[in-house]
């Protein structure tokens, strides 16, 4: 099982690595704490909890989920919303789990002595994906990620997209023919 | 005798499909006194259950059974098991079709003699012409309600439509309005208003819309001689040796193996199941399917050369407010070579939810360049591509040689090469709908690849001569004088238009046909 739940705040959680050797060893893993199972995000009060997946492994997920589809307005929440599935299927399917330990570890190795998210950069996180882009493993991230993360309601106002209609009696009295600056 | 009719009574017409062309056959049928058995391999949702959200609407409606494609479409690529949009529920593709309700033009009838024969391009003259379905076509118009026909007054314009209007005028294109839509402006017919609530393609909520599912076939059953079986696969359909069609062995609900006997078998199960079933129908005396002497069953698969182009601008749209495909620009549908290609298309509004614009703007897609288009999702306008394809034997459905389905029932697969028309005609529209925004300020335009396919047609066509296809001008097997096709692959060419309101028109002509073929005993 994998829950997302508010977490202490850091101080009281005493994570594994602390929030200062995790800005020691620099990178955006920074802004994600390991602690036993769960990866805690002391800045947006949230964690997630690994049950199959190393939470390490996970908290490179969520990077690479960024890296992905970069939103820099849609906060870490919803990308560990949306790749939490991986540790769920990885409990059920040893192969997934398999697959995606693997891949994360490839991705760490291609990614030079700091780890992928070792690379500050998002352009060089990107050439090493793209390195990968045609491999399961990638694919298996970006597509689970189409519905994943896009699929989320609590994201759609991010984007200014509404949603359900039919309960509020559509758009007749809602601004469907709004637009001014025409 | 009432329904539920006797699975041995051999005096029914058993349809196969309950959409466009089924439904109304079947409603037109039982209207004359005609019992009528229509086997839906979908189940039966009625409108309220219809649901506000991309993916949980395609969960409960769209026919996701296993098919394979091939070809060098990007569907088979990005979609490989997902070559068609459609639905499987009571009601069929009329509970998810956006409502355009546009009639043929007259070379559309005629495009052997009017492009001429084209390398890689099997056309072929439709057996009738537009003034032999003009009657058929107004009649339908009156049955849907089609916008801006019978004094019925046009949608109002949403944004999205307002974008497009304001891009037409900057163009100097001189056709651009609201649309024919088979969505009611106005109460009419026991049905609401459109309330402008969007999810036009998730089943319209209100009713609005047309439907088989809440006109034709509770009409059809009120006159006690039609019935509706969801939930029944139909499998094969079975023959005497004398060559008629006897009966269609279905699957139900519990997946026993049924036979209903019939007098008369219509298929309407789409342009990818239909011929599926024809194929599968085999027997020693038709070692080739069912109808198909020719050669000619699964050939021909048209799918319209679609595409999309969405444009971003500077301040706020909201395109999926409203009505999706209110809106329209008709100038470029019609047939001038010297753009590049023979036929033309039609720019009609379109918009997807976040959910599907992710899955479907550039599939495969990541990183800045797709992200930074879906950040200004609420500033987004979007229309729809919709042009005459070039029937190509190549592009055809075939029986997969090895997938099973749960009834054993060998899988679909859908080949598709796009001909070299139909590229030409892609990238003319992808120009024309970028300038268009352009012209209205987009700061970005992106011309998306199609979607897997709604409009399937073309792969049990209608010919003049039994040689060229597989049905008549009535929708009639040149072979089997008691089996008809009802769906869009009875078109022998695609057209430029949406193909719905052609069915339905098709499909009253058919019932008259075979109701006059019954009386006078020759069927």
């Amino acid at each position: 099982m994998v829950t997302i739940y508010e977490s202490k705040p850091v101080h009281e959680t005493k994570p594994a690595l602390s929030r200062r050797e995790l800005l020691k060893r620099g990178g955006v893993g920074a802004l994600l704490v390991i602690s036993g199972s769960a990866v805690i995000s002391p800045e947006h009060a949230w964690g997630l909890e690994t049950s199959a997946l190393k939470p390490e492994t996970m908290a490179t997920l969520i990077q690479m989920a960024r890296d992905i589809y970069p939103h820099d307005q849609v906060p870490d929440k919803y990308y560990a919303i949306a790749v939490k599935a991986h540790d769920e299927q990885a409990g059920k399917d040893p192969a997934h789990k398999d697959l995606i330990e693997k891949g994360i570890a490839d991705l760490d190795l291609k990614s030079g002595k700091g780890g992928y998210t070792g690379l500050g950069w998002e352009e060089q996180r990107v050439a090493v994906l793209r390195d990968i882009q045609d491999t399961p493993f990638f694919q298996a991230v970006r597509g689970g990620l189409v519905v994943g993360l896009y699929n989320q309601k609590e994201v759609w106002p991010i984007f200014g997209y509404e949603g359900e209609s039919y309960s509020k009696g559509g758009y007749m009295a809602r601004g469907f023919d709004d637009i001014e600056w025409l | 005798m009432a329904p539920p009719f006797d699975l041995n009574n051999d005096g029914v017409v058993v349809i196969i499909g309950s959409g466009a062309g089924g439904g109304t056959l079947g409603n037109e049928l039982a209207q004359k006194g005609i019992d009528v058995v229509m086997l839906e391999a979908g189940a039966r949702h009625e409108y309220e259950d219809f649901i506000n959200d991309e993916w949980d609407s395609f969960a409960q409606l769209a026919w996701t059974d296993k098919r394979t494609t091939s070809g060098d479409w990007r569907v088979a690529k990005d979609f490989p098991n997902l070559p068609a949009w459609i639905v499987k529920a009571v009601g069929g593709s009329t509970t998810h079709w956006a409502g355009a309700s546009l009639r043929f033009q007259e070379h559309e009838f005629k495009t052997l003699s009017t492009y001429g024969k084209l390398d890689g391009a099997n056309l072929l003259d439709w057996p009738i012409t537009l003034a032999e379905l003009e009657p058929y076509y107004a009649k339908a118009e009156d049955k849907l309600g089609v916008t801006l026909t019978n004094n019925i007054p046009g949608l109002p314009g949403n944004n999205n439509f307002k974008v497009m209007k304001a891009g037409a005028d900057k163009l100097g294109y001189k056709e651009c309005h609201t649309g024919r839509m088979a969505i009611n402006s106005e109460p009419r017919d026991d049905r609401n208003a459109c309330q402008q609530t969007g999810f036009c393609f998730q089943g319209c909520k209100w009713g609005a819309k047309w439907s088989t599912l809440y006109s034709e076939i509770p009409k059809g059953e009120a006159t006690g001689h039609l019935e509706v079986r969801p939930n029944a696969m139909a499998i094969k359909i079975n023959h005497d040796a004398s060559g008629k069609v006897t009966g269609v062995v279905y699957a139900d609900k519990d997946g026993r193996l049924r036979e209903q006997k019939a007098r008369i078998v219509a298929v309407a199960g789409n342009s990818i199941e239909s011929p599926r079933l024809l194929l599968n129908s085999a027997s020693s005396q038709f070692p080739d399917g069912l109808a198909n002497s020719s050669g000619q069953v699964g050939k021909n698969y048209m799918r319209h050369t679609t595409g999309s182009v969405y444009g971003i601008f500077d301040k706020p749209v909201h395109m999926y407010r409203g009505t999706t495909m209110a809106g329209i620009i008709r100038d470029e549908a019609r047939n001038d070579p010297s753009r590049g290609f023979v036929g033309g298309y039609e720019l009609e509004t379109l918009s997807l939810g976040l959910p599907f614009m992710a899955a479907f703007l550039n599939p495969g897609g990541w990183g800045r360049s797709f992200t930074t288009g879906l950040d200004h999702y609420d500033h987004m306008a979007g229309m729809w591509i919709v042009g005459e394809d070039m029937p190509r034997q190549e592009n055809r459905i075939t029986l997969h040689a090895d997938i099973k389905d749960a009834h054993g029932m060998p899988v679909a697969d859908v080949h598709f090469d796009d001909h070299a028309n139909d590229t030409a005609m892609r990238n003319h529209a992808y120009k024309q709908g970028s300038a268009l925004y352009e012209a209205v300020g987009a700061t970005r335009t992106f011309p998306t690849p199609p979607y897997p396919s709604t409009h399937n047609l073309g792969t049990n066509r209608m010919s003049e001569k039994a040689a060229d296809g597989v049905v008549n001008k009535h929708g009639q097997a040149h072979d089997i004088k008691n089996l008809f096709v009802s769906d869009g692959s009875q078109f022998t060419t695609g057209g430029a238009e949406n193909p719905t309101l052609t069915i339905v028109s098709l499909a009253i002509r058919q019932a008259e046909y075979i109701a006059g073929q019954m009386s006078a005993k020759s069927i």
